[in-house]
């Protein structure tokens, strides 16, 4: 029997003997249901991709993205610049991969703010209920009542337009939807069998709620992440096009296109590549989402 | 059963003036944390000392927080929302002056996007699986994953300056200017009641692009979920039955299954509605449009900050309203929820 038979009956045993077996084991049917779907490998592809060329940036962009060249503005696309030169002869090719640091720094950055926060007070509001409960799910409907676009700017326009304070308009958006997934989970778990023994074990309240319940409701959150992250790339393209997110100089894609639409019907390159960009991002965040969610969250699908 | 459906009424009457509170709550704390000098807008920053003091006082800037808060909220809700300091008249004659055109664009749109999506996806539902399905879930999926910016500029590109099939940005010729006098402030209903067919024309192209292209994103989240409710559908026993007796394909799918998801999809156009508001933002921008997103985003640009806080609060409200009108809807149609 080769290895890697012998790894696959390891993986897919009907009795694993410990418990790091029966969760790689879990992992790996996962990963085969997942790999069926060829769209979701393809968004699971464009998504380490696109992490590649930021990491990767300096490596695989052509020029520097800031040097101006004022001979050889708007160029159409050819061999020395693969995506053609903006209105201030940079080359547009090496602006977007620089411009992946930007896009996907901002998700990251608004992830890691939202996520656990949702989390935790999803799960806090659904597990002791009552009067917190009442309180947080106002506070949710309040900031849910606004179209997340139209929320940003005007936390952008109080705070003043920029990257960072863009990061933060987005979090305050986005972070009611993971309370609220966290907290219809939470209802369902916190009448299970299980918490009430580890209950009458002597577990704390707050023991429970991060040892107990928020690992439960990690999956979709995972989901919900993913599949938000497309939602985040449009809502920071968008502040940037409007002149609200990173401001001109930055390779932001959005900022981008919004200087490249005064030469949108002569130089047609300089508003759609960086659009092309913004698309294939969120085109593969999407895919991505919609493949995990079929694998780990079975009963919304 | 009737008490339950006025106990839910009544829930409703406790949580949208809470709700609403929040929303002027949100509203005014942003107007606070502004960097701006709100005494400074009005008078200019070389104004002498006892102006800049008398404006202060005016402005009620030395009183509590709660006070101003609570000053603000019976401002707001006796119609007071202050002047814009870009176009200097009060912002809710803005506001209404340039709310119908962004009504009419969110209108057409959504008929357009309801008249191609739902088909869409009652066809994807039955033909589950086959290559249309497939054709049909990958255009949603484009719709939810191209920034709606992009689309208007790849379509002014295409069918402005290429194609020459429709007129530019704008919401009318120039030319036609000033024809129809606004009662609804709706150009095409004005026009036509008007019976200046001219005008209508020209304000029919003109909507055309813009329309279209927020359609194509309520039409992607429309067929997505009604493939979604289909789907449901179609597994149940009941429409194995209506088949087993040899009901025809066209009765079961459209009358029987599509009769039973009639009430949610009622949610997801109306929250569609809702969405395109925040479509027409971007929108507006591209195509120069003349309604409540452009002000919201030429007065962001101004830092006319009575002007944003005003749109933004008549715009969450509306969405509050849609939303409101999503769930009773729903309680009074779906007798489950009774």
């Amino acid at each position: 029997m080769s290895r890697t038979a012998a790894l696959r009956d390891w993986l897919v045993a009907d009795t694993p003997a410990s418990r790091r077996q029966a969760r790689l084991g879990r992992v790996y049917l996962q990963w085969l249901t997942f790999r069926r779907n060829w769209l979701a490998v393809a968004g699971l592809a464009v998504s380490l991709l696109l992490t590649i060329v930021a990491i990767a940036a300096p490596l695989l962009a052509t020029h520097d993205p800031a040097v101006q060249n004022l001979d050889i503005r708007l160029r159409p696309p050819d061999a020395a610049h693969w995506f053609g030169t903006d209105e201030l002869g940079r080359d547009i090719y090496s602006r977007i991969v620089y411009g992946t640091r930007i896009t996907l720094g901002m998700v990251v950055a608004v992830v890691i703010l939202v996520a656990p926060f949702g989390l935790v007070v999803g799960c806090a509001a659904g597990y002791i209920g009552g009067w917190f409960d009442r309180i947080v799910m106002r506070i949710t409907d309040i900031f849910m009542a606004f179209p997340r676009l139209i929320l940003a700017l005007a936390f952008v326009a109080a705070l003043g337009p920029g990257i960072e304070n863009g990061v933060i308009a987005i979090a305050l958006t986005a972070w009611p939807a993971y309370a609220r997934l966290s907290r219809a989970e939470t209802l369902a778990i916190r009448g299970s069998d299980f918490i009430a023994a580890a209950r009458l074990q002597g577990a704390s309240t707050a023991r429970l709620i991060f040892g107990h319940v928020a690992p439960l409701c990690l999956s979709s959150v995972i989901v919900r992440v993913t599949l938000d992250m497309s939602g985040i790339i449009l809502t920071a393209a968008g502040l940037g096009f409007l002149g609200l997110g990173a401001t001109p100089p930055s390779p932001e894609w959005g900022a981008m296109i919004s200087t490249g639409r005064r030469f949108i019907l002569e130089q047609w390159w300089v508003a759609t590549m960086p659009g092309i960009a913004i698309f294939v991002a969120s085109l593969g965040f999407n895919l991505l989402g919609d493949g995990l969610r079929d694998v780990l969250d079975p009963k919304q699908t | 059963m009737h008490r339950a459906r006025l106990a839910s009424f009544g829930g409703w009457l406790v949580t949208l003036p809470l709700t609403l509170l929040g929303l002027l709550l949100v509203t005014f704390l942003i107007g606070r944390v502004i960097p701006i000098d709100p005494v400074i807008a009005i008078v200019g920053d070389r104004a002498p000392a006892d102006v800049y003091e008398r404006v202060r006082l005016e402005l009620g800037l030395d009183r509590p927080l709660y006070e101003q808060f609570f000053r603000y909220c019976s401002a707001i809700l006796s119609g007071n929302f202050g002047r814009s300091v870009m176009t200097s008249r009060p912002v809710l004659e803005d506001i209404s002056r340039f709310f119908p055109a962004t009504l009419e664009l969110a209108t057409i749109a959504t008929i357009l996007g309801v008249a191609a999506g739902v088909p869409t996806g009652v066809l994807a539902a039955v033909r589950q699986g086959s290559k249309i399905d497939q054709v049909i879930r990958f255009l949603t999926l484009i719709g939810h994953s191209v920034p709606i910016f992009v689309l208007g500029l790849v379509g002014l590109l295409v069918f402005y300056a290429k194609l020459q099939l429709v007129p530019g940005p704008g919401r009318i010729n120039v030319a036609f200017d000033d024809i129809v006098t606004p009662v609804t402030g709706m150009l095409l209903i004005d026009s036509a009641m008007q019976g200046e067919w001219e005008v209508f024309r020209d304000a029919v192209g003109h909507i055309l692009l813009p329309a279209g292209v927020l359609a194509y994103f309520s039409l992607a989240y429309i067929a997505r979920m009604t493939r979604a409710f289909m789907l449901e559908q179609l597994r149940q026993e009941y429409i194995t039955t209506a088949r087993v007796k040899g009901m025809s394909e066209m009765r079961v799918v459209w009358r029987h299954a599509f009769g039973n998801i009639a009430v949610p999809l009622v949610t997801v156009i109306a929250l569609s509605y809702a969405g395109l508001l925040e479509g027409a933002v971007l929108t507006e921008t591209i195509f120069s449009w003349p309604g409540l997103g452009q002000y919201l985003t030429v007065s962001l640009l101004n830092a006319d900050m009575n002007a944003v806080l005003g749109a933004t609060l008549v715009v969450g409200t509306v969405y509050l309203g849609l939303n409101l009108a999503c769930d009773l809807i729903y309680r009074l149609v779906d007798p489950r929820t009774r």
